[in-house]
């Protein structure tokens, strides 16, 4: 019996101390989703309280209106086409490629192979600055093509992922449909690709963080206001008014994160499984 | 279709040649890699050695000019002690909590999975622009942690005004973003055998003496990886130095990637920010060869003792 009670006090403190300490963890965006209700001298004072003393809603009309003349419908219309296609290239890509690595015999295979391990390891800034010189020199350096393109070329990360993931899909099966008169182009399309699509949603949805929060690639690539994508747009929303206006910036900080929210509840558990499985960073 | 039609037709034997398909499906990367990979790393590598600017005509060879350039330059010194310090402090913090609350999370309640989804949420949303300025309000001079801090009776803080002081609440933003390493634990720890324990538990062994000889023994691959992945991305790290402090004051917070942008995209000096770059790549491959070579004394292979 006082065992009982013992447990059963050890578990209301446990679970007490894990929310006590995962709502620090998530307070600064519960802070900023207040903060974005807020009038700003309350964000100024550096206001505590997740509660707005008064309601200002109107925070949202005033950040929609963007700057320059241009509202968030750009910015926001800007960062979905850049994600969505860069996204789309990707899943294609990789799990064309993966396909070759994972089940087709060539020559150079190895080699190729080992390539990919090593872009894995290669820290992107050693190509950013060559990378940026060849796209001016080539007259696209202000435009999407940078941003979107090499997406079409498969990315290491995923490709390593869809490889581990095809090693769990029995070979006999590729076997079997050859005895039935399948080639390798119909066993990728009609065999591996729909077995493989856990592998690809889970990259569907990492790849959209990474493009939708990406912040470095638009600042070199993109100059013209109306081009920018939401991330740049709120840097430079707080820059550029004089007297920066937090309510409306962090209204449009808000809703830049919604995306991010709706994917991760609608797939957390392919994402959780994904990230684990393949020790992804997501 | 027939098998015999199949070996008469010649393209049919081309296209369907193993050689063929493989190039085939692995073309894009091929492409890829010899575009944005390769031409772009000996470019780089070429620029390195001359005084590279844009727009200007000529491009003259200046030897190891930049290279030995970086040694007197006292911004780009003061930019390496402030990365290495960031990353010796940030990476262990992150993976320190990653495994403690991977740990504290792997009791069997249907709470857990809701409960790590909370934890993830700062990886989430941790490396957009809205959470760094979300960071900048809160460590303000008037900022939520010093109004915290004067409630609680102790001297407020000018945290982005001291040079000293400056590149903790970044260390802090990247600590708090443990959650993926957290979730990578969680799956090894998973796989540790409940027989392992319950022998523990037999022989009378505390929490304290499973944790450390059985749980991170077995996690130790798992350890050596999130030590490498995330040394390389705290290296990287750039997005936060740029929107909260723009590597200031006194080039306190200037992190490396931001220096390179810097000499590169602020000042023009091409040629010299390759030269940085490269002398990165160096540094980085010397970093992740010491942690794999040291691993043979840390990290437990299964079936290599006993």
């Amino acid at each position: 019996m006082t065992m009982k009670v013992k447990n059963n006090s050890k578990k209301v403190i446990y679970h007490v101390l894990v929310i006590t300490l995962g709502f620090f963890m998530i307070y600064p965006v519960l802070w900023m989703i207040s903060g974005s209700f807020k009038d700003n001298s309350e964000i100024l004072r550096g206001s505590l309280s997740l509660i707005p003393k008064e309601l200002k809603p109107e925070n949202y009309s005033t950040g929609w209106k963007g700057f320059a003349g241009i509202s968030f419908a750009t910015f926001f219309l800007n960062s979905f086409f850049i994600t969505a296609i860069a996204t789309l290239g990707t899943v294609i890509s990789s799990s064309l490629v993966a396909y070759a690595f994972a089940r087709v015999k060539f020559k150079g295979k190895k080699l190729w192979f080992t390539c990919m391990l090593a872009t894995m390891m290669l820290p992107g800034q050693v190509i950013m600055i060559p990378s940026f010189l060849i796209w001016y020199k080539l007259g696209l350096s202000d435009s999407y093509v940078p941003l979107i393109l090499p997406h079409f070329c498969g990315q290491a990360f995923f490709i390593y992922q869809m490889m581990q993931f095809m090693k769990g899909i029995p070979r006999e099966l590729d076997e079997a449909a050859t005895i039935d008169g399948c080639s390798k182009y119909t066993i990728y399309t009609n065999i591996i690709l729909p077995l493989l699509k856990p592998s690809l949603v889970t990259t569907v949805i990492i790849q959209f963080y990474w493009k939708w929060d990406d912040y470095m690639g638009p600042l070199l690539y993109l100059s013209k206001p109306e081009s920018y994508t939401a991330s740049l747009a709120i840097k430079m929303f707080a820059d550029s008014a004089s007297k920066t206006d937090y309510g409306a910036m962090f209204a449009m900080s808000a809703l830049s994160l919604i995306p991010v929210f709706l994917i991760f509840l609608v797939f957390n558990r392919y994402l959780v499984e994904g990230i684990g499985t393949s020790g992804l960073k997501g | 279709m027939s098998e015999k039609t199949e070996r008469t037709s010649g393209f049919s034997k081309f296209i369907n040649n193993n050689n063929t398909v493989g190039y085939i499906f692995a073309f894009p990367f091929i492409f890829g890699f010899i575009c944005f990979s390769l031409i772009p790393i000996v470019t780089s590598f070429y620029y390195s050695f001359t005084d590279y600017s844009m727009g200007s005509k000529s491009v003259t060879y200046v030897g190891f000019k930049n290279f030995i350039q970086l040694f007197s330059d006292d911004v780009f010194i003061k930019s390496l002690g402030v990365t290495l310090k960031y990353v010796l402090l940030s990476v262990p913090l992150k993976l320190a909590f990653a495994l403690l609350v991977a740990y504290v999370l792997t009791r069997k309640s249907g709470m857990v999975t809701l409960y790590r989804s909370l934890y993830y949420v700062p990886s989430l949303v941790g490396g957009s622009v809205a959470v760094a300025l979300v960071w900048k309000q809160l460590f303000a001079r008037k900022g939520l942690i010093n109004v915290v801090l004067a409630d609680m009776g102790l001297k407020t803080v000018n945290w982005f005004g001291d040079q000293k002081l400056a590149l903790y609440p970044l260390i802090l933003m990247t600590v708090w973003q443990f959650g993926s390493s957290m979730i990578i634990f969680a799956a090894g720890l998973k796989e540790i055998p409940t027989t392992y324990y319950e022998a523990a538990r037999i022989d009378g062994a505390n929490g304290r003496q499973t944790f450390t000889n059985i749980t991170l023994p077995c996690l130790s691959p798992i350890i050596l990886y999130n030590l490498v992945m995330q040394t390389i991305q705290a290296f990287m790290s750039f997005t936060q130095a740029f929107v909260i402090t723009q590597g200031g004051p006194n080039n306190g917070t200037l992190l490396y990637a931001l220096n390179v942008y810097n000499q590169a995209f602020k000042y023009n000096h091409m040629g010299y920010a390759c030269a940085m770059s490269w002398f990165m790549l160096v540094i980085m491959s010397l970093i992740t060869l010491i942690i794999f070579k040291s691993s043979k004394f840390w990290v437990f292979q299964e079936g290599g003792e006993d």
